[in-house]
C-alpha cells in the first residue's frame, strides 16, 4: 500500500478548501477595485488608524496570554497530580462551557459586569466600591482570558502527564529541591506544550472582534474589527484581504520565531 | 495538608470563573421579563414554548447533524492524513503541518471570507453543503493535532512485526495501529465536534437561505434582544452534557484492570 | 483502506441525499425570501402558506452590506429582499433591481400612505423599485430620573455632565449624522470641511462616551445603564412599554428619517411568487399583526388605523407627523468613494 497515496485525500482537500480560498484573499488584497495590482491595500496597515489597531490588539492579546498562562499552568500542574481515573472527566470539564454558545457567554459577562449588573449588585449589598470594568480593556482582556483558557490549559496538561514520574523522583533523589527540579525538569519538558498553548490563545485573542464589541463597548478599536468593519460594514473587501494578509504575516511571523526555538517540532501536542 | 486546601480553592476559583457566565445564563433562562436586564420574576414557560418554536428547534437539528458529520470525516480525513503523514519525509512533513495550521492562524473571518468566495467561483449554492465542507475544513487541523502526538509515540516495529506475522496492511493497521491512536482519534472527534457546534463567524459566511444552526440564530436575534427560549436550550444542552458525563464517570467500570 | 473509502463513499451518499431533499423543493412553488433579523412576525408567514400553498424560504441578515454582497454574487438567488434606503439606492444604481409592477400588487397603493412614498423618492427617484415596509427616526432615549433637564438639541450627547452615561450608535453613518445634523450639515455631505468638522467633534465626544453599540442600547437603557442613547424610533416604544421611565425625542437640528422597503431583485427566480407576498405584506391585518411585534411604524395607513391602543395610533413616536418636520433626511447612497471616506473618518475617530 502506498502511504503517498493515503494522504491524497487530505491533499486534495488541503488545496481545494485550504490553499485556493487563501489565493482568493491574497487576490482580493493586492487588487483594488478595478481589478489591478496595488500594493495600496497591504501599506494602508501603516496609516495612523490601522496601526494604532493593530497595536491594541497586539497588546491585549498579549496581556491575556500571560494572565491565561499565569492560570493555567499551575492549575494543569494540579491536574496532573490528581488520579488517573479522573483525567478524562477534567479535559471534559474544561471543554463543557463551550458547549454554551460563545455569543451567549459573553453577553452574560455582560450581564455580569455592568454598572447595574449582577457583581455590582452584590457589590454595593456589601457596601464596597463598585467595579468599573464594562467597556473598558481590562473587560476585554477578561472576555479573551475566559473564552481562551481552556486552549491553555489542555495542552500544558497534556504534556505534563507524559512527563514520567520517574525522571521527576530522580531528580529529587539527587538532591533537587522542589524549585530545581520545577525549573531543570518539568517546565523545560513542558515547552511544547506552552508554545501549542500560547499560539492557541494568542491567535484567537490576536483576531477577535466579537469580544471587543460586546465587552469593550466598541470604545478600543482593534484589527480584527477593523477587518469586520471592511468586509461586513463597508463592503471594500480588497482593504479587508490586505489587512488580513498583514494579520496573517505577522502571525506566521511569530510562529516562525516559535518554532526556532522549539527545536523538536513537538509544539503541536494538542 | 495546608497545600491540599490551597489547591481545592484554587481549582474551585477556576471553576467559578469558568462556570459564572453559565450560571448567569441558566438563571436568565427561567426569568419572566423578556429582557436580559431587568429580573421579572421566576418561570419555567420558556421551557415548554422552546420545543414549540419549529425555527430553533430546526437550528438544533441542523447544528447537531453539522457538528456530526463535519467531525466524523474531518476524524477519517485527518487520521488517514496523520498515518500517511508517518511516511513522509521531513520537510514535506512539515509542509503539511504548516497547511494544516492555516485555518488555526487565520483570523475566523478570513476564513470564512476566503470559503465563501471559493463557493461562489464554483459556483456552489449556499446551504447545508457548504456549511458541512466549512466545518470539515476548520475541524481538520484539531484532529491531526490531537492524533499526532499519539503518531509520535508509537512504535513503528510492532506495525512491522503484525506484518511480518502475516497480517495484511489494513489488518495491522486497524489490530495494532488503531488501537493505539483511538483516544487520539476520540478526543480529536470531541474537540472538532465542540468547535463546528461554537462556531459563529464561519458558519455566518457559508450559510444560504432557509438553513440556520443556534450560533447564527442567536446573532440574528441579538438584534432584537435574544429570546428567553435561547437561554433555556443552552441550559438544557449543558444540563444533559453534564448528567451524560457524570454518569460516564461514575458507572463503575468492569474494564478496568 | 477498502473500508475507509467505503465509509466515505456511504457518507457522501448520505449527505447527498440529505441536501438533495433540500434542493428539491426549488422546483416547487416557493418564494425566498431575504429580511432583517426578527423583522416580521413568524405567524404571517404561516398564514401565508396557509392561503397561498407557497412555501416561505426566510433567511435573515443583520447588516445591508453583509446581504449585499451574496446578492449582487447571485449564488444565492433571492425573490424578495428588504434592504434600506441607501442600500436600495445602491442596488438600484448598479443594476440588482427589477421594476416592480404594481398591478400585481393592489395592496401597496391601496394601503401605503403617500407621505412614505414621497420620502422613498430620495433613493428611489419614481418609486419603481421599492415598496415601504418599516420606517423611522433616529433620536435620542433619555432617563428622566437621571436627566433633569429638557432634551431638544443633539449638543447634549457633548454635555461632560453625562460623562459615562451615553451610548452611541457602532454604525458610520448613524453616528456622522449625529455630528453632522447637530452642526446643520446634511447627513449626506461629501464635503471634506463638514466631515472634518463631524470627525472632530466625535473625536472630542468619545471620553464621554459607555460605549457603541448598535441593538444593544435597547437592554442598556431599560436596565438603567446610561442615561442617554440614541437609538431608532422603533425601539422606543418597546423600551418605553418595558421602562415608563424612558423618553424618546428628535432634536430640533434634525434627524434621519429612514424606510426599510420589499424589493425584487433581477436574478429572482420566483416573481410572481414574490408579487404575492410583497402584496400579502402591505395587507393592513397582517401589517398591523408585524407592527405589533416588530414595534418598528408601519407605513401602511390602512394598518395605522386598526391599531386598538389609542396611546399607540396617536403616538407622536410611532407616527411622527411627517409633515411637520422639514429637517428629516434619508441617507441616500453616497458611491465608493463617499463610502471609504465616511469609513477612513471613522475609522480615525474610533482609533483616538
Amino acid at each position: 500500500m502506498n502511504k503517498k497515496l493515503l494522504s491524497a485525500p487530505f491533499l486534495f482537500w488541503s488545496a481545494l478548501f485550504i490553499i485556493i480560498p487563501l489565493c482568493m484573499v491574497f487576490y482580493y488584497g493586492l487588487t483594488d477595485q478595478t481589478g489591478a495590482f496595488t500594493l495600496e491595500n497591504i501599506k494602508a496597515i501603516a496609516t495612523p488608524e490601522h496601526s494604532k489597531a493593530l497595536w491594541e490588539a497586539i497588546k491585549l492579546s498579549v496581556i491575556s496570554t500571560v494572565i491565561c498562562f499565569f492560570l493555567a499552568y499551575p492549575l494543569a500542574m494540579i491536574l496532573t497530580g490528581m488520579s488517573t481515573s479522573k483525567n478524562s472527566l477534567i479535559v471534559l470539564i474544561f471543554i463543557l462551557p463551550m458547549w454554551m454558545n460563545f455569543l451567549l457567554r459573553t453577553m452574560a459577562w455582560q450581564t455580569l459586569l455592568e454598572k447595574t449588573g449582577v457583581i455590582n449588585g452584590i457589590l454595593s449589598a456589601l457596601h464596597l466600591p463598585a467595579l468599573k470594568i464594562i467597556n473598558t480593556p481590562s473587560a476585554i482582556v477578561l472576555g479573551m482570558v475566559y473564552n481562551f483558557l481552556p486552549f491553555m490549559v489542555l495542552p500544558i496538561y497534556n504534556v505534563l502527564v507524559k512527563i514520567d514520574p520517574n525522571v521527576v523522583n530522580a531528580a529529587r533523589d539527587l538532591g533537587a529541591n522542589s524549585v530545581q527540579t520545577f525549573l531543570k525538569i518539568t517546565l523545560p519538558l513542558s515547552v511544547p506544550g506552552i508554545i501549542s498553548g500560547i499560539t492557541m490563545v494568542f491567535v484567537p485573542a490576536l483576531t477577535t472582534f466579537v469580544i471587543s464589541k460586546i465587552l469593550g463597548g466598541s470604545k478600543v478599536l482593534l484589527i480584527g474589527n477593523v477587518i469586520e468593519q471592511e468586509f461586513t460594514q463597508t463592503g471594500n473587501w480588497h482593504l479587508g484581504s490586505g489587512l488580513s494578509i498583514v494579520l496573517m504575516l505577522f502571525i506566521i511571523f511569530n510562529m516562525v520565531i516559535s518554532a526556532v526555538t522549539d527545536k523538536d517540532g513537538e509544539a503541536n501536542a494538542l | 495538608m495546608m497545600r491540599n486546601i490551597a489547591k481545592k480553592i484554587y481549582i474551585l476559583l477556576i471553576l467559578f470563573f469558568l462556570y459564572a457566565p453559565i450560571v448567569t445564563l441558566i438563571v436568565l433562562s427561567f426569568n419572566k421579563s423578556k429582557t436580559r436586564s431587568k429580573w421579572g420574576g421566576f418561570t419555567v414557560k420558556w421551557y415548554g414554548s422552546l420545543f414549540e418554536n419549529e425555527a430553533i428547534m430546526q437550528a438544533l437539528w441542523n447544528t447537531l447533524l453539522i457538528a456530526f458529520l463535519s467531525a466524523a470525516f474531518a476524524t477519517i480525513i485527518g487520521t488517514i492524513a496523520c498515518v500517511s503523514m508517518q511516511g513522509m519525509k521531513k520537510h514535506f512533513r512539515t509542509i503539511c503541518l504548516g497547511i494544516t495550521n492555516i485555518p488555526m492562524l487565520n483570523a475566523e473571518i478570513v476564513t470564512g471570507i476566503s470559503l465563501m468566495l471559493l463557493f461562489i467561483s464554483l459556483g456552489i449554492k449556499f446551504g447545508f453543503l457548504t456549511i458541512l465542507m466549512a466545518h470539515i475544513t476548520f475541524n481538520i487541523p484539531y484532529v491531526i493535532l490531537s492524533i499526532l502526538p499519539r503518531m509520535k509515540q508509537l512504535n513503528p516495529s510492532t506495525y512491522e512485526a503484525a506484518l511480518d506475522l502475516g497480517a495484511s496492511h489494513i489488518q495491522a493497521f486497524f489490530k495494532v495501529v488503531f488501537p493505539d491512536l483511538l483516544p487520539g482519534i476520540l478526543s480529536g472527534f470531541l474537540m472538532a465536534f465542540t468547535m463546528s457546534l461554537d462556531d459563529f463567524i464561519i458558519t455566518h459566511f457559508t450559510k444560504g437561505p432557509g438553513i440556520d444552526t443556534l450560533s447564527t440564530k442567536i446573532y440574528t436575534e441579538v438584534k432584537k434582544g435574544i429570546k428567553p427560549e435561547m437561554y433555556a436550550l443552552s441550559s438544557l444542552i449543558f444540563v444533559s452534557v453534564l448528567i451524560l458525563l457524570l454518569l460516564v464517570n461514575y458507572t463503575p467500570k468492569k474494564k478496568k484492570n | 483502506m477498502k473500508k475507509l473509502l467505503a465509509l466515505l463513499l456511504c457518507g457522501c451518499l448520505s449527505i447527498a441525499a440529505l441536501t438533495g431533499c433540500g434542493n428539491s423543493s426549488s422546483k416547487e412553488n416557493v418564494v425566498y425570501v431575504y429580511n432583517w433579523g426578527e423583522y416580521l412576525d413568524p405567524e404571517t408567514l404561516e398564514l401565508f402558506e396557509q392561503e397561498t400553498g407557497i412555501k416561505v424560504i426566510y433567511d435573515e441578515f443583520e447588516t445591508n452590506e453583509i446581504m449585499y454582497p451574496k446578492v449582487e454574487a447571485g449564488s444565492s438567488a433571492y425573490d424578495v429582499i428588504c434592504p434600506s434606503d441607501y442600500m436600495v439606492n445602491k442596488m438600484i444604481e448598479n443594476d440588482l433591481l427589477q421594476e416592480i409592477n404594481y398591478d400585481h400588487i393592489p395592496n401597496a397603493k391601496a394601503n401605503i400612505g403617500a407621505d412614505y412614498y414621497r420620502t422613498a423618492r430620495d433613493f428611489d427617484p419614481d418609486n419603481k423599485y421599492c415598496i415601504p415596509y418599516c420606517w423611522g427616526t433616529v433620536g435620542i432615549l433619555y432617563n428622566k430620573t437621571m436627566v433633569d433637564e429638557p432634551v431638544t438639541s443633539w449638543s447634549i450627547l457633548w454635555d461632560e455632565k453625562y460623562a459615562g452615561e451615553i451610548l452611541m450608535q457602532d454604525s458610520v453613518r448613524d453616528a456622522f449624522m449625529v455630528a453632522l445634523m447637530m452642526k446643520g450639515y446634511s447627513c449626506n455631505t461629501l464635503d471634506e470641511k463638514e466631515l472634518r468638522e463631524a470627525t472632530d467633534l466625535l473625536i472630542a465626544q468619545k471620553p464621554l462616551v459607555q460605549a457603541y453599540v448598535i441593538d444593544q442600547v435597547r437592554d442598556k437603557m431599560i436596565g438603567g445603564e446610561a442615561a442617554l442613547g440614541v437609538i431608532y424610533s422603533g425601539e422606543a416604544i418597546f423600551t418605553q412599554r418595558e421602562n415608563p421611565d424612558l423618553e424618546y425625542v428628535i432634536p430640533e437640528e434634525g434627524s434621519n428619517v429612514w424606510i426599510d422597503g420589499w424589493v425584487i431583485p433581477k436574478n429572482a427566480p420566483n416573481v410572481e411568487n414574490a408579487e404575492k407576498f410583497i402584496n400579502f405584506m402591505c395587507r393592513d391585518d397582517i401589517a398591523l399583526m408585524n407592527f405589533e411585534y416588530i414595534t418598528y411604524s408601519t407605513p401602511n395607513v390602512a394598518a395605522q388605523a386598526l391599531i386598538e391602543d389609542e396611546e399607540i395610533r396617536n403616538s407622536k413616536i410611532a407616527f411622527p407627523d411627517l409633515s411637520q418636520y422639514d429637517n428629516l433626511e434619508a441617507f441616500k447612497y453616497l458611491g465608493t468613494e463617499g463610502d471609504a471616506l465616511y469609513n477612513k473618518l471613522w475609522k480615525e475617530a474610533m482609533s483616538n
